[in-house]
C-alpha cells in the first residue's frame, strides 16, 4: 500500500480539509461528526458541510470536514484527504481533489488509486454490521493523520452509544491497516464546543427564558425539534408535535395567551401554513418566535439543500399590515444570539419574530465560542400593575399595553383576531379601527429603536473600501473568506425587518460600489435595499441548493467588482 | 350576576346561540358557587355567528380565527393546566375547517370542552351548505342542492377518541345547562352537538321537535352501545333524535408536565455546551 503524496497542509485559514462520502445509510453523517470531533481535540477550529439527498437509503452523500486555526464557517473548492465509501466518491467529486489529496477508500467496493483498505471483508470477517466499515476508516484516517491510536479511542468511547467494542476492533484494523501520511501540531489549547446552527439557536431560545417548542418536523428545522425534545426534561421546556403547521403556530400562540413564552420551527412549505396563525398574531399582539429554515422552492423543491429564497416571503406573509422582527443570523454564534434577542423582543413588543436560517446554516455544524457573545438584552415586557380595570388593548404612546395572563385575579384577558376595542371586544367602527392600527404600528417606531441599539449591522474586512460587498446568513464566513484579496468591506445586515436605517447608513458611508451576494434567483436582499434608497451595483446569484465555495465566489467577485 | 360586556348583541331574535349564552351565564354562577374562580375560566371561539359568545360573556376569551379555535386551546390547557378552557365552535368552522384539530384533540384526549353550535348552515356567511346539512340542502352555493351526504360528528369523535360525547337541543335548556356543566366536569375530551335552531337560514324547529327523545337507560360507558346510538341518526334520514349524554369513560388526559421553580438558564446552557466538545 502506497500513498499518492502528502497534502499541501499548513496551518492557519486554508487549514486541513476531510471529505467522507457513501451511500445514505452508511453512518456518513456519524462518522463525520466523529471526524469532526477528533480534529477538536486537537485544537482545530472546525466547519463541517452536509450534503445528503432526501432519501433514507441509497443516493450518494457526503460530509466535508474543514478545521483550521482561526474560526471558519465555510468549505474550500479542495480538500486534503477523501475517504471514499463508494464509487461515486470518486466519480463525482474530481474537481474536489487537488495534485496530492490522500484518497483512502475501500477497496472492495471502490477502484482508484490511493490508499485501499478491504473494508467490506474486514467487516465481513469480524462478523459486523456494514454500517462499522465507516469505523474502520476512521482508524485509517487517525493513522494517516499521523494521530495516535489512543487519541482515536478516547473521541470514539465517548461518542459511540451502541456495539462499542465491535466498533473499536474494527477501527484498530483500520488503524493497523494504514501509514503515517502526516503530522498534526495542537492548534489552539483551548477546545470549544462544536454545535450545529440549529443547537446553537435552540441554546440561544433556552437561554433566553423560552418554556415551549412547538413544531411539526420538516428540513431543515427538524433537528431543533429534536434537540429541544431531548433537553425538555432538564429544561423544564414543552415541546409538542401537533397535527400540523396550523396546529403548531395556533397552539403556539394559544401557549403566549397564557403566558408562556413560545418558538416553532419550519422551512417554506410549513411557514405557508402558517401565515393565517402569523397574521392573528399580528392583530392580536400574540409574541411569538418562528424559526423559518430555508431550503429551495418553489413547492417542494429540494428539500435537502439550502437557499435564500424566503426573504420577500418572510417580508409580507399574512393578510394585513402588521409589524415583524426579522433576523438573520450567519454563523453558530448570531444564531444563538439573534435567537435569544428575537424571543426578548418578540415578548417585549408583543409581536412575532422570524429567524430566517437556511440549510447550511442550520444543520452545518461550527466550533462555537459562547465567551464571544453579548449578553442578551435585558428582559423588558410590559406586566399589567393591577389598577383599574384590566384592557388587553390599553392605547399607550409606545404602542405596547400591559399584558395579564388568565388566571389573574381582578383581569379579564380578551384577545381577539377582528378588529376590537381596548377591551379586547370586537368593533367595527371607523375611529377605532383607525386609532388601533395606529397604535399597533406604533410598536414598530419603538422596536426600531431598540434594534438600533445592537449590532444589527456588521462590517468586516477593509472597513473603508470603496466597494462594499453586502450579504446576509451563512453566506458570511464564505465572503469572508473569499474576499481576502479584495479591496472590499463586507456589510452583513443581522435585521432585516425592521430595517435598521442608520447603521446601515453607516456601514455603507463612503462606499462606491455595492454588490449584492445572495443563494436566490432574484436578488431579494437587493431589492430590499434598492427600496431603502441604494443603488445596487452588481448582484451575485447562486441557486442550484449548494454553497459556493470560496474559490468560486472569488472567480465571480474577480469579474464582477469594478 | 349577568356576566356581560358593554358589546351590542347581534344575533337575530329567536337565535339558538341565545339559548347557548344563558346557559353559559348559567353555569358561571354554578361554577363561582362551587368555588371555581372565574378567573381561571377561559373560553375560546373560531369565527362564526357562534363566535360572537367572546365578545359577549366577560370572562377570559381567546377569539380565534375560523377553525383553529381547538388548537389554540390545547396550547392554553398545556401552558396552564388550572385553567378549565371552554371552546365554542361552529359546524362548519370545526367539522369543516377545523376538523383535524378537532379529531386530534379527541386522539390525544386532552382535557377540553367543545360545545359545537350546530345549525347545519354557514350563518354569517348568508346560508351555505355545512358538512352537517342534509343531502340535497339548497344554499347559496349549491342552489340546485348538494349532491353529498353528512358526515356523523359523533361517530367521528368517538373513532377518534372522545371521553365524552353528549347531544345537546337549543330548545331544551335545562338539559343543555346539565350537560354542558357535566362536559365541563369531566376530565378530558368531551364535545357536546348542540343541535342549535337558526331562525333565519335553515330553521328546523318543528322537524327537530317532531323527533327528539331523551336517552334513558342507555350505557354509556360501553363503547358499542354508545356507537349504535350515535348511529341511529345519521344526520340526513328521517330518524329519531337522541338527546342526552352518549358516551363517557375516562383515560389518562394530554398533559406535559413540568417541575416549577426559576431555573438559571444561561448557567444551564453553558453546562450543556461542556459536553459538546
Amino acid at each position: 500500500m502506497t500513498l499518492i503524496g502528502l497534502p499541501p497542509y499548513t496551518s492557519g485559514m486554508d487549514g486541513l480539509s476531510i471529505f467522507i462520502g457513501g451511500r445514505a445509510g452508511d453512518g456518513i453523517d456519524q462518522a463525520g461528526i466523529l471526524i469532526a470531533k477528533l480534529l477538536n481535540q486537537l485544537g482545530f477550529r472546525l466547519y463541517v458541510y452536509r450534503d445528503y439527498p432526501s432519501l433514507i437509503r441509497g443516493g450518494h452523500t457526503f460530509s466535508i470536514i474543514r478545521g483550521a486555526k482561526e474560526k471558519i464557517g465555510t468549505h474550500r473548492q479542495t480538500v486534503d484527504i477523501l475517504l471514499a465509501l463508494n464509487q461515486d466518491c470518486i466519480d463525482k467529486h474530481k474537481e474536489k481533489r487537488h495534485s496530492r489529496t490522500v484518497v483512502v477508500y475501500d477497496s472492495d467496493v471502490v477502484k482508484t488509486d490511493g490508499l485501499g483498505l478491504p473494508l467490506t471483508s474486514m467487516v465481513k470477517t469480524a462478523g459486523a454490521p456494514a454500517i462499522v466499515r465507516n469505523t474502520a476508516l476512521l482508524g485509517a484516517l487517525a493513522k494517516v493523520l499521523g494521530l495516535t491510536w489512543e487519541k482515536l479511542e478516547i473521541v470514539l468511547r465517548a461518542n459511540l452509544k451502541k456495539e462499542v467494542e465491535v466498533n473499536l476492533t474494527l477501527a484498530r484494523q483500520g488503524y493497523d491497516a494504514a501509514t503515517v501520511n502526516l503530522k498534526i501540531d495542537q492548534q489552539n489549547a483551548a477546545l470549544l464546543p462544536f454545535v450545529t446552527g440549529n443547537e446553537a439557536l435552540s441554546l440561544g431560545l433556552l437561554a433566553a427564558g423560552l418554556d415551549a417548542y412547538v413544531a411539526y418536523p420538516m428540513t431543515p428545522s427538524s433537528t431543533i425539534l429534536h434537540f429541544l425534545a431531548q433537553q425538555a426534561e432538564e429544561f423544564n421546556l414543552q415541546v409538542v408535535h401537533p397535527e400540523s403547521e396550523i396546529a403548531v403556530i395556533m397552539m403556539a400562540l394559544g401557549f403566549a395567551y397564557a403566558g408562556k413564552k413560545a418558538a416553532v420551527g419550519t422551512s417554506g412549505g410549513g411557514f405557508c401554513l402558517m401565515t393565517e396563525g402569523l397574521s392573528f398574531a399580528g392583530m392580536a399582539e400574540l409574541p411569538v418566535v418562528v424559526v423559518l429554515g430555508q431550503r429551495p422552492g418553489p413547492s417542494t423543491g429540494l428539500p435537502t439543500y439550502s437557499c435564500q429564497t424566503e426573504l420577500n416571503f418572510a417580508l409580507s406573509a399574512g393578510q394585513g399590515e402588521f409589524t415583524r422582527l426579522i433576523v438573520a443570523p450567519g454563523d453558530a454564534e448570531e444564531a444563538y444570539y439573534w435567537s435569544g434577542v428575537a424571543l426578548r423582543l418578540a415578548w417585549q413588543f408583543q409581536l412575532p419574530a422570524i429567524i430566517l436560517t437556511d440549510k447550511n446554516l442550520a444543520e452545518g455544524a461550527y466550533s462555537f465560542d459562547l465567551s464571544a457573545i453579548k449578553p442578551l438584552p435585558e428582559e423588558k415586557t410590559l406586566l399589567w400593575d393591577g389598577q383599574g380595570d384590566y384592557r388587553r388593548y390599553e392605547k399607550m404612546e409606545s404602542g405596547v399595553s400591559p399584558l395579564a395572563f388568565p388566571g389573574r385575579a381582578g383581569a379579564v384577558v380578551k384577545i381577539n383576531s377582528y378588529e376590537h376595542e381596548e377591551d379586547g371586544t370586537t368593533t367595527e367602527e371607523a375611529a377605532t379601527t383607525k386609532t388601533m392600527q395606529d397604535k399597533r404600528l406604533r410598536k414598530e417606531l419603538a422596536l426600531l429603536q431598540e434594534i438600533e441599539t445592537l449590532e444589527a449591522v456588521k462590517v468586516y474586512g477593509k472597513k473603508k473600501a470603496k466597494t462594499a460587498i453586502v450579504c446576509w446568513g451563512s453566506n458570511k464566513y464564505l465572503c469572508l473568506e473569499a474576499t481576502e484579496k479584495f479591496e472590499v468591506r463586507i456589510v452583513q445586515p443581522l435585521v432585516l425587518a425592521p430595517l435598521p436605517l442608520t447603521q446601515l447608513r453607516l456601514a455603507l458611508s463612503g462606499v462606491e460600489e455595492i454588490v449584492v451576494v445572495e443563494d436566490n434567483a432574484t436578488g431579494q436582499l437587493a431589492q430590499l435595499l434598492k427600496g431603502a434608497g441604494y443603488k445596487i451595483d452588481a448582484l451575485v446569484t447562486n441557486y442550484d441548493g449548494r454553497p459556493l465555495t470560496v474559490e468560486l465566489l472569488e472567480e465571480r467577485l474577480a469579474r464582477t467588482i469594478k | 350576576m349577568n356576566y356581560l360586556t358593554n358589546s351590542p348583541n347581534y344575533w337575530c331574535p329567536g337565535c339558538g346561540n341565545f339559548a347557548i349564552l344563558n346557559v353559559m351565564k348559567m353555569i358561571l354562577d354554578e361554577l363561582k358557587a362551587d368555588g371555581v374562580p372565574l378567573e381561571t375560566i377561559v373560553i375560546a371561539a373560531g369565527i362564526g355567528q357562534h363566535a360572537k359568545l367572546a365578545d359577549y360573556l366577560n370572562v377570559n376569551s381567546f377569539y380565534a380565527l375560523h377553525g383553529r379555535a381547538v388548537a389554540g386551546a390545547e396550547g392554553i390547557k398545556l401552558a396552564n393546566p388550572k385553567l378549565k378552557v371552554i371552546v365554542f365552535v361552529g359546524d362548519g368552522d370545526s367539522y369543516g375547517e377545523g376538523l383535524e384539530h378537532l379529531l386530534f384533540a379527541a386522539k390525544r384526549n386532552i382535557d377540553l370542552t367543545v360545545v359545537v353550535h350546530d345549525n347545519r348552515v354557514y350563518a354569517l356567511t348568508t346560508g351555505q351548505y355545512t358538512p352537517t346539512s342534509p343531502y340535497g340542502f339548497k344554499g347559496r352555493s349549491t342552489p340546485g342542492g348538494t349532491h353529498e351526504h353528512p358526515l356523523n360528528p359523533l361517530e367521528l369523535l368517538l373513532a377518534a377518541g372522545a371521553t365524552y360525547l353528549a347531544r345537546g337541543y337549543s330548545a331544551k335548556v335545562d338539559q343543555l345547562k346539565a350537560l354542558i356543566k357535566e362536559a365541563i366536569l369531566h376530565p378530558g375530551f368531551a364535545l357536546i352537538d348542540v343541535l342549535q335552531i337558526c331562525v333565519t337560514f335553515f330553521n328546523q324547529y318543528d322537524n327537530y321537535n317532531q323527533r327528539i327523545y331523551e336517552l334513558v337507560g342507555h350505557n354509556h360507558a360501553n363503547f358499542d352501545e354508545a356507537c349504535r346510538k350515535i348511529r341511529e341518526w345519521n344526520y340526513d334520514d328521517e330518524a329519531k333524535i337522541a338527546l342526552g349524554k352518549l358516551y363517557q369513560v375516562t383515560r389518562p388526559t394530554f398533559e406535559i408536565p413540568v417541575k416549577g421553580g426559576d431555573d438559571n438558564r444561561a448557567e444551564m446552557v453553558k453546562t450543556l455546551l461542556k459536553g459538546m466538545v
